[in-house]
């Protein structure tokens, strides 16, 4: 990318951040909800580590990773529905005359994203900490935590800026909301995936990729350094944000017409 | 054509999928720093035409330059010579008005010492600076047109395109943007395409009118041309006695043909050569005593009149036949991929 594009596509970060933090809706929705339910399922769970075979005596620690998925999938709607916003106020046209290329206007509107996506995997990670969760992989752990969740979050955040741009509405994008949820609670979320007791789930967590972003993350929290959960992890996150990014790169090349 | 601040087509053409012929076959010449009145109803071709010529919409057939660029070839050429302030004010309601200026001063490469110092005065030139820096989402309809157009003006722009800039703004709000229209001309000797629904706007603003209908150019010319053209004047009488309204229009009927007036009222287009004093003397002869008579120069409506068949005036209401789809919906829906 050529620095104009760079410094273009800072512009459009700083827009977006600008505008998350000017929403205090968008804010209470990515913080509180998913440490509202990580409160409550982690209280009302606890028994769960009893079943044999369960990784860990701390149903705290085993939920945590579900709050930075679902930070990220809430950060990713959040810029799908700004974004949808934009086409539909003639905001994008407005980009279109300027000099910004497309590249930087997706790096852009993704970045705002993953700006609040790293924001929310410290909070969740000092919240988690304060609360008592291990941390097994130690202080090295931490950027490798930080790096994943950036990847799930430009994944989430390219199928929310595909959604934008199909659709051409923030409303829409919002709407798609229980979908996005849908795969979260049909994966290993709460359950590891070797102890789902009905064989449909437990095949439905096994082709669901967000079972292995959970996984990833557990695995840094529980086990340590699990090399072939942290590539299987990182690899879906990755395969995620590709098919996400040309999918959205392709309709925004559709979408901002110009010549 | 040398690099100027013109504007030129020839058979500029855009048909949308499964839609109208939006604009069919439209020649401009716009010279550099006219103010060019692009006047229609709603769903004539005149927002698609802008978004042809500020290379946001492909023509489906034929040329046009654009400060002396190709719109098709030359796409980011046109770009950097032209500002456009399109039919929605596209703001983003939670940044102020000095972060749009600081945004669109840093996409279009100003250095960054310069941004504020632009931003500065064209807010301040627009009458936003003491609004800088309050959210745009509670600003007035007239003060986001206003900031659209300023932002418009971020990077210098040699031509300026302003697609029914006052349309939903009170008269205040409307008449301050007109000021500044005939600034940017007057002062600056920016070109200016103007599209509108307004009479007296393109009346009061244009050097030059073009009148398109159905996505074709009916007219062309000076305001003044173009009612000179019409020529002759109506009068509008309206009768001492409510019941003397049939006699009144037969006296009338002699000096030319009927056309609209209000209730209570009859008015006729003069036909050549007819006088006043004959209507005058007319009316006496019949013992029609009247009780108010108006004449009306010809305005742009019946330019528009003579040459569609239909008055301009509330056509946006009562003209829905020949209103085609908002070529922002179109955009949409081919965006959409529909």
């Amino acid at each position: 990318m050529r620095p104009q594009s760079l410094a273009n596509s800072a512009l459009l970060v700083r827009r977006s951040v600008i505008r998350i933090l000017r929403q205090p809706a968008n804010i209470v929705f990515a913080f509180a909800f998913p440490l509202l339910l990580l409160a409550v399922n982690s209280g009302g769970l606890n028994a769960t580590t009893d079943i044999p075979g369960f990784p860990t005596d701390s149903y705290l620690t085993f939920a945590l990773a579900v709050p930075f998925v679902q930070g990220a999938l809430f950060a990713a709607l959040s810029a799908g529905q700004n974004f949808g916003e934009d086409i539909e106020s003639g905001f994008l046209s407005r980009l279109s005359l300027t000099p910004l290329t497309r590249s930087s206007l997706l790096a852009g509107q993704l970045s705002g994203a993953v700006a609040l996506g790293i924001f929310q995997a410290a909070i969740f990670l000092a919240v988690g900490e304060a609360a008592g969760a291990s941390f097994e992989a130690g202080p090295a752990g931490i950027p490798v935590l930080i790096a994943l969740s950036i990847l799930i979050t430009l994944g989430f955040g390219s199928l929310g800026a595909l959604a934008a741009l199909r659709t051409g509405s923030g409303e829409a994008v919002q709407g798609m909301f229980p979908l996005f949820f849908v795969f979260l609670f049909l994966s290993s979320m709460a359950m590891p995936r070797d102890l789902i007791q009905h064989q449909w789930f437990a095949t439905i967590a096994t082709w669901n990729p967000v079972s292995y972003l959970l996984e990833a993350i557990r695995s840094l929290l529980i086990t340590g350094w699990n090399a072939e959960a942290l590539a299987l992890g990182f690899a879906c996150a990755a395969g995620i944000a590709a098919v996400g990014i040309a999918a959205s790169s392709a309709s925004l090349r559709t979408r901002m017409v110009r010549t | 054509m040398s690099e100027t601040n013109g504007i030129e087509a020839r058979g500029l053409v855009r048909v949308f999928k499964k839609g109208p012929r939006a604009v069919d076959g439209i020649d401009l010449d716009v010279a550099p720093g006219e103010i060019y009145g692009f006047l229609g109803p709603n769903g004539a071709g005149k927002s698609t035409t802008v978004l042809m010529l500020t290379t946001l919409l492909p023509p489906t057939e034929g040329t046009a330059r654009v400060a002396g660029h190709d719109i098709v070839r030359e796409g980011p050429a046109v770009r950097a010579a032209i500002g456009a302030a399109l039919q929605e004010a596209a703001l983003d309601p939670y940044l102020t008005g000095r972060e749009h200026m600081r945004l669109q001063a840093g996409l279009h490469g100003l250095p960054r010492e310069e941004r504020e110092r632009r931003g500065n005065e064209l807010l301040e030139r627009v009458g936003l600076a003491q609004a800088a820096d309050r959210k745009v989402g509670g600003y007035s309809g007239g003060m986001k047109r206003r900031l659209d157009v300023g932002l418009a003006l971020v990077h210098r722009p040699r031509i300026i395109f302003l697609d029914e800039p006052t349309t939903g703004l009170d008269i205040q709000s409307r008449t301050a943007l007109w000021e500044e229209v005939g600034r940017l001309s007057r002062e600056d000797g920016v070109t200016v395409f103007l599209t509108t629904q307004y009479l007296e706007e393109a009346d009061a603003l244009a050097d030059r009118v073009g009148i398109i209908d159905h996505g074709r150019l009916v007219a062309e010319g000076t305001p003044a041309d173009l009612k000179a053209e019409i020529g002759r004047s109506a009068i509008e009488v309206v009768p001492a006695e409510a019941g003397d309204c049939d006699r009144l229009s037969a006296v009338l009927g002699r000096f030319g043909e009927s056309v609209g007036a209000p209730s209570g009222s009859v008015a006729v287009r003069f036909g050549n050569g007819d006088d006043l004093a004959d209507v005058i003397r007319a009316l006496d002869a019949e013992g029609v005593r009247i009780a108010k008579l108006t004449v009306h120069e010809p305005t742009l409506d019946d330019v528009f009149l003579a040459k569609t068949g239909y008055s301009l005036e509330g056509a946006g209401e009562d003209t829905g036949e020949q209103s085609a789809v908002a070529p922002s919906a179109e955009l949409a829906r081919e965006g959409a991929g529909a």
